[in-house]
């Protein structure tokens, strides 16, 4: 421990943090900008500088160490003189439409001129960047109000290992972006949209689906079905002053049917279906290479389109490990648009399918040639919420409302697929029952070693007994592993690419920490937040009686009626897909 | 004579040039901090360090392009356009601005029909300014290469010039 003065109080902390986290443990918060804790800790903005004692300039309190016997002033003149400065230096140089801003009254930087008390800007000078960057499917970049802050910059290198923006040119001239003369879309860019996350203004952010949403809404002769991915009720409260956890899937019900939606259907029910599809795909793969046929192993997830995108980019020779299922949202665009269609006895091409994701990737895959049609728009997290907002839908006293059968109804095994190792957990309820004949051995059928929120998790199930018909997986030790965030996925990709990865069953989620802290979700997301969610989306599979996907009825009568058998002819046709090998500049190889 | 003059490097094709650069990133591949020192060393080989150099560097080192790019336009030393056979720096430091500097720019900029930072039609010449090349005793300066022109008079520059073409 160590015994430092802040603003005239002795204080103790442990040795080793800042000055700007020491101070926060003791109730003095220093303003800041650019500082993500634990992310993005670099002192570029400057607005968190604070006075040492015996110091000739002043520290940037996010990256210098507390230290035994400093004296430090948090708030006296010079301090405040000077943040303001840097303040007004920054907005001279800020594209200041905040009206029409998408993050009017979110937006970080306004909040900091409250916080600062600016009440003039004596800067008024020349513009550096105009860059407006909208070609791509997913993330709008307006470089004109960026105060390149470099969060997005940590996320897309550090945090994601991508790499498709960074720093450009110097001084005056300096951009965040790609390398001048590229677009995100002629890049390796996953629209992960993480960067759109971090992003304290309007710079970087989804690009908007609301308007061509509201059109199909007004529009007499379609029918518009709307789903929502299990992260989202998980996290949409937040934008309504809901603390982080709450679940809001009754409201959000309510609200999608007095925003108008014609059928208000739930991504979960197509999870589930993923799970019989995709668990299937495993065993027919297991039973495979264990009677000496060729089959491609460990077989990994494909519900994540930026993880899809990613590997495609990067590991162009191994997408015969990526299982064929198409994401869920997918998957239930287009059986609404046979199944249901036919059911209803509507026009396929009538109908009009919204996903609500937590992610902006979606936007992105929705335009792949290879299931075009499927769905015709992605609204984020964010999204819904504005368009809530904009209907004004009195959304904190909405009554509970529940999603349109069949294709509303899901286990609590697809809940889960909004968390890191979720996706994993629920195939395992369901494949190991079909072997077994005997349920998940595990407390309250969550596999531990792979919940929570390590990059890279892994886990062994022996199987020590099976129904005769799997008795070729008798003695078998599965062995499964967990990755979010693309820079861990990379991890397990290179150990496929070298030939000495050792599992069956891959999950990997691009987002760190999976759906729940997607691109598309509300800001901020910090740890605690991501943990509120996750506990929210196992909240929501603990309370319902259905936990396995193959136990979803309306899966079963699909199946009966429509589907015929897992991997038969109809679910090829309608929900598995094929994937592209591309270079790192999007190039098809 | 022109043909003396020629650039040398001209003489060695695409495909040889860039052999020559992989083999640069082959020895520095896998060491850290290494991307300035191999993209000075391409710059020596090719002349220059167009996109697509810097794509082909990105790629054999396993670094994004936007992290090449992100130095390569950080550095006034790298140059993404082709380089004259002589770079020509007029220095632009306090000593030098206040003794006319900026004359011998706007001079040269007519002579030469060139905007600063870019290369005459006939490749002879790149202009460039830099902020004080540690020569404020013979103010304004000027260099041609390596060679320092001191107490550069504007309206004798194309002397100085004809010594080179």
């Amino acid at each position: 421990m160590i015994k430092l003065k802040i603003n005239n109080k002795t204080i103790e902390v442990e040795e080793g943090m800042t000055i700007l986290e020491a101070a926060k443990t003791k109730g003095i918060l220093i303003p800041n900008l650019c500082y993500l804790h634990n992310v993005h800790e670099c002192g570029s903005c400057r607005i968190c500088v604070v006075e040492v004692e015996g110091n000739k300039n002043l520290q940037a309190s996010c990256i210098t160490k507390a230290q035994d016997g400093m004296v430090i002033h948090t708030h006296s003149e010079e301090v405040r003189k000077t943040r303001k400065i840097l303040y007004e230096l920054m907005i001279s140089d800020h594209n200041k439409d905040c009206l029409s801003c998408s993050r009017n009254q979110s937006c970080e930087l306004q909040e900091l001129s409250e916080l600062l008390g600016i009440d003039q800007q004596r800067y008024e000078g020349k513009r550096s960047k105009d860059v407006v960057e909208s070609s791509n499917p997913s993330v709008e970049r307006d470089m004109s109000k960026c105060i390149l802050c470099r969060r997005c910059v940590t996320m897309c290198n550090e945090i994601q290992g991508v790499g498709v923006i960074n720093s450009q040119n110097r001084g005056f001239d300096t951009l965040v972006g790609p390398t001048e003369g590229f677009d995100m879309m002629d890049m390796n860019c996953t629209f992960c949209g993480q960067c759109t996350t971090v992003c304290p203004v309007g710079a970087l952010k989804e690009k908007d689906s609301i308007k061509d949403v509201w059109k199909a809404i007004e529009d007499p002769s379609k029918r518009v079905v709307v789903q929502t991915a299990p992260a989202v009720r998980a996290a949409l409260g937040e934008e309504f002053g809901y603390p982080a956890g709450t679940l809001v899937t009754g409201k959000m019900a309510g609200a999608l049917r007095e925003l108008g939606f014609d059928d208000v259907f739930d991504t979960n029910f197509a999870a589930d279906l993923t799970i019989i599809e995709e668990g299937n795909e495993l065993l027919k793969r297991l039973n495979a290479a264990l009677g000496g046929k060729k089959a491609t192993l460990p077989m990994i997830t494909s519900c994540s389109p930026g993880w899809i995108k990613y590997i495609e980019h990067t590991f162009p020779n191994e997408l015969d490990h990526l299982s064929t299922c198409k994401s869920p949202h997918m998957m239930l665009g287009a059986i609404t648009k046979s199944f249901y269609a036919k059911k209803i006895g509507v026009d396929p091409k009538d109908f009009y399918v919204v996903s609500v994701m937590p992610c902006t990737a979606k936007k992105y895959e929705i335009t792949r040639e290879e299931m075009a049609k499927d769905v015709d728009a992605v609204l984020t997290t964010r999204e819904l919420a504005k368009m809530i907002k904009d209907a004004g839908i009195d959304f904190c006293n909405l009554e509970d409302s529940t999603f349109d059968n069949p294709l509303g109804l899901s286990s609590g095994a697809a809940d889960i697929f909004g968390t890191t190792g979720g996706v994993m957990e629920a195939a395992l309820r369901t494949v190991y029952e079909v072997v077994t004949g005997e349920e998940l051995p595990f407390d309250g059928l969550h596999v531990e070693p792979i919940m929570g929120f390590d990059g890279i998790k892994a886990a062994e199930i022996t199987i020590t007994h099976t129904v005769p018909e799997w008795s070729i997986l008798k003695g078998v030790t599965l062995k499964i592993a967990v990755a979010s965030g693309l820079s861990n996925a990379q991890k397990l990709v290179k150990e496929i690419h070298e030939g000495t990865s050792p599992y069956h069953f891959i999950e990997i989620m691009c987002c760190p920490n999976g759906c729940i802290s997607g691109g598309g979700q509300p800001r901020p997301t910090t740890d605690e937040i991501r943990l509120k969610r996750m506990e929210a989306i196992y909240r929501e599979d603990d309370e319902k009686t259905l936990r396995k996907s193959h136990e979803n009825p309306f899966i079963t009568k699909l199946y009966e009626e429509f589907l015929g058998e897992p991997l038969g002819h109809k679910s090829h046709e309608l929900l598995h897909t094929s994937y592209v090998k591309r270079g790192k500049f999007n190039e098809l190889l | 004579m022109n043909q003396e003059m020629t650039c040398q490097c001209e003489e060695v094709s695409e495909e040889e040039k860039l052999g020559l650069i992989e083999e640069v990133i082959e020895e520095y591949k896998g060491k850290e901090g290494s991307l300035i020192q191999v993209l000075h060393m391409v710059q020596g080989i090719y002349g220059y360090l167009p996109v697509h150099i810097q794509q082909f560097i990105a790629l054999k080192l396993d670094k994004p392009l936007s992290e090449v790019s992100g130095v390569v336009s950080f550095y006034s030393l790298f140059s993404t356009k082709p380089r004259g056979k002589h770079t020509i720096n007029v220095c632009l430091g306090t000593a030098c601005y206040v003794r006319g500097g900026k004359k011998i720019v706007d001079r040269l900029k007519e002579i030469l029909d060139v905007n600063v930072g870019d290369t005459t039609g006939d490749n002879m010449f790149t202009l460039e300014v830099m902020r004080c090349m540690g020569a404020c005793g013979l103010a304004p300066a000027m260099s041609i290469d390596d060679k320092v022109f001191k107490q550069v008079n504007p309206d004798k520059l194309t002397e100085i010039l004809d010594l080179y073409n």
